[in-house]
């Protein structure tokens, strides 16, 4: 078990090592200049002032160090908590832009992602051997897993949003409410949050089931399975061996579904004009506010290792060979 | 491993695999079509997926002009018997782009897919085969990559380059989305490589690579094959979403860039349902398509699960 989480951890930190050096080098090794586009954005007519700009910049990014000098301040500045300060909203330092918008993405992504692999799992498994169930469950969920996730978030927002009228069609709360600790906020905000989340969790749902549904098939076909059968044990019995081992996989599958995860709730916030990080990356990519984008992209990385942490925390709870440290190389 | 290749990780690195060597019958060949003919699903998907691509191969010629983006004439006007699917606030025509964007969607999955396909291919057979420290350090970096949310560094790269192109787009996505597929056939060639057969090719002095390619790789032919088919199905999903935050191609249209416009020029509050709903249904249409293919195609090769 040790050795279990030795490797994950040293995996963690070379992911978190490549994914700083790969925000540090993109802007430097891109075709393209970025400070070239900004101070083209900025319409300066006269070349002084042009030239005032770009040295700003420049000094600003730290081009007109050393390389290698740069990619240690780069690393300095990060660990001291520093990402920059923003373009868009200009004098805000860049953490604080996204620390705003984080409790509207976890706020989504968290209630989505847990409820979705509970229910998908339910259902997969149910349906599993069970003809009209799987009969259904089978089209629905693939249809749902080939949907791209703004696409069912703008149906969505279409028939319950627009012709039903139930829920608003965008923004995190109404513009005429004070955010705050009031039940009046958090009704509203709960409304405007139906819809995204709703796309988010129908998109997810059906990779689960058919995911759940695939394992357990094979989990019932398997030796161990028609070995209890032959000694006549209960089919209900062979049907709780079946799951454990078909859930285990599913956990595995929740780690590896995550960065995925996140990329759905980032186009879905944006159909939404949900205010959290996907539509700060929006509007950072319009603006070209590159401080901002990369201080998004360090978050996301930050959020989806942390949340494959706790994974392997949870898969150490259900599997039992990892806790008796007999977990081979594989991970 | 990305948008969505969803069932992906759950189907691809399932057991669920097909058949292993061993069990295979006197002619190979004509057992999998005897069964590929009789399964619905796989014709279903299968058809599905040539008519469309035959709509994005044969509609742009026989459209009048080349330019889908052309203004034709009355604006935001619901389908009828000239635009079979309307036309955007600009006056373009809806099926125009449409056609043009199966095309570009197309493209994006073929390039995506296959490089992906051929990058997890080279890495999980050498790590599978090899073994040893080798194979540590090529799962060590599978995992990073695996870990980093492709579409995050997708979004950063594509954000910095001036020109996009299609080709460009699939290149980048296939970069980054063969992990998942790297680790599964590690696994597959784990099991593969102490079989006797290739003990035999060893002792008669075979290297690494005829190994593989001659003895390995067409014993796991129909996942691999499989495998293509997710990464292909992913890579389209990953390049909508970037179309839609306006990270796509720069000239031409896809089917993500229609549902960008549609939704930038908020054709959802005018009720124009007929600009975004093509777009999306040419997408699910695709990639469930493919996947329903899949699941055909592994009841084809693995007799487990064909329906008693």
């Amino acid at each position: 078990m040790r050795r279990y989480f030795a490797r994950k951890l040293l995996v963690y930190a070379l992911t978190f090592v490549v994914a700083v050096t790969v925000n540090w080098m993109i802007p430097r090794f891109m075709p393209g200049d970025p400070v070239a586009a900004m101070v083209a954005r900025a319409r300066v007519s006269q070349p002084e002032a042009a030239e005032a700009m770009r040295s700003y910049y420049n000094n600003l990014f730290g081009f007109d160090e050393p390389l290698w000098q740069q990619y240690l301040h780069f690393w300095g500045a990060l660990l001291q908590g520093d990402f920059g300060i923003s373009i868009w909203v200009f004098p805000t330092p860049v953490g604080d832009v996204l620390l705003d918008a984080l409790p509207y993405t976890l706020g989504l992504m968290i209630p989505s992602v847990l409820l979705s692999w509970f229910v998908g799992n339910w259902i997969g498994a149910l349906s599993a051997r069970r003809k009209v169930l799987d009969n259904t469950v089978l089209p629905v969920g693939y249809l749902l897993t080939a949907m791209p996730y703004m696409w069912i978030a703008v149906i969505l927002a279409w028939g319950l949003g627009g012709k039903a009228g139930w829920f608003p069609l965008s923004g995190g709360y109404s513009l005429d409410i004070q955010p705050g600790w009031t039940a009046d906020f958090a009704l509203d905000a709960l409304s405007h949050w139906v819809l995204p989340f709703l796309s988010l969790f129908l998109v997810a749902l059906g990779g689960w089931a058919i995911g759940m549904r695939n394992m357990i098939i094979y989990e019932l076909e398997s030796d161990y399975s028609s070995y209890l059968s032959a000694l006549g044990a209960p089919q209900r019995l062979i049907r709780r061996y079946a799951f454990r081992n078909a859930v285990l996989p599913q956990v595995t599958g929740l780690a590896l579904q995550l960065g995925v995860l996140v990329a759905g709730a980032l186009v879905t916030e944006i159909v939404f004009a949900y205010p959290g990080l996907g539509s700060l990356i929006l509007a950072s990519i319009q603006n070209q506010d590159f401080f901002l984008l990369q201080g998004a992209f360090l978050f996301i990385v930050i959020g989806v290792l942390i949340a494959n942490f706790l994974i392997d925390l949870v898969y150490v709870v259900v599997d039992p060979r990892t806790r008796t440290g007999m977990a081979g190389g594989t991970s | 491993m990305s948008t969505r290749p969803d069932p992906a990780p759950e189907t691809a690195a399932a057991p669920a695999a097909p058949s292993a060597p061993g069990a295979a019958p006197a002619k190979p060949g004509s057992e999998w079509l005897h069964y590929a003919v009789r399964n619905p699903k796989l014709i279903i998907g299968f058809s599905l997926v040539v008519v469309l691509l035959a709509i994005g191969l044969l509609g742009p010629p026989l459209l009048d002009n080349g330019n889908p983006n052309e203004y034709v004439g009355p604006q935001a006007s619901a389908p009828d018997g000239t635009y079979w699917m309307g036309t955007t606030t600009f006056g373009q025509d809806v099926y125009a782009q449409f056609v043009h964007g199966l095309r570009s969607t197309f493209l994006v999955g073929v390039v995506g897919g296959a490089i992906a396909a051929v990058i997890a291919m080279l890495v999980g057979f050498l790590a599978g085969y090899r073994g040893g420290v080798l194979d540590e350090v090529l799962s060590m970096l599978t995992n990073v990559v695996l870990v980093i949310p492709t579409l995050a560094v997708l979004l950063i790269i594509n954000a910095y380059m001036g020109v996009r192109s299609v080709a460009v787009q699939g290149l980048f996505i296939g970069l980054t989305s063969w992990p998942w597929a790297a680790r599964a056939i590690r696994a597959q060639t784990f099991s593969l490589r102490t079989r006797e057969f290739v003990d035999l090719a060893r002792l008669s002095g075979s290297g690494t690579w005829r190994i593989v390619f001659r003895e390995i790789a067409p014993n796991m032919s129909s996942y691999l094959f499989m495998m293509f088919i997710l990464l292909f199905g992913g890579a389209i999903l990953i390049a909508s979403s970037l179309d839609f935050i306006g990270l796509g191609p720069t000239e031409g249209v896809s089917l993500g860039l229609m549902l960008q416009s549609a939704q930038q020029w908020s054709a959802l509050q005018l009720g124009m349902w007929w600009w975004f709903i093509p777009p999306g249904a040419g997408i699910t249409a695709i990639v469930g398509a493919l996947y329903i293919a899949n699941v055909g195609l592994d009841e084809v090769f693995n007799p487990k699960l064909r329906e008693s």
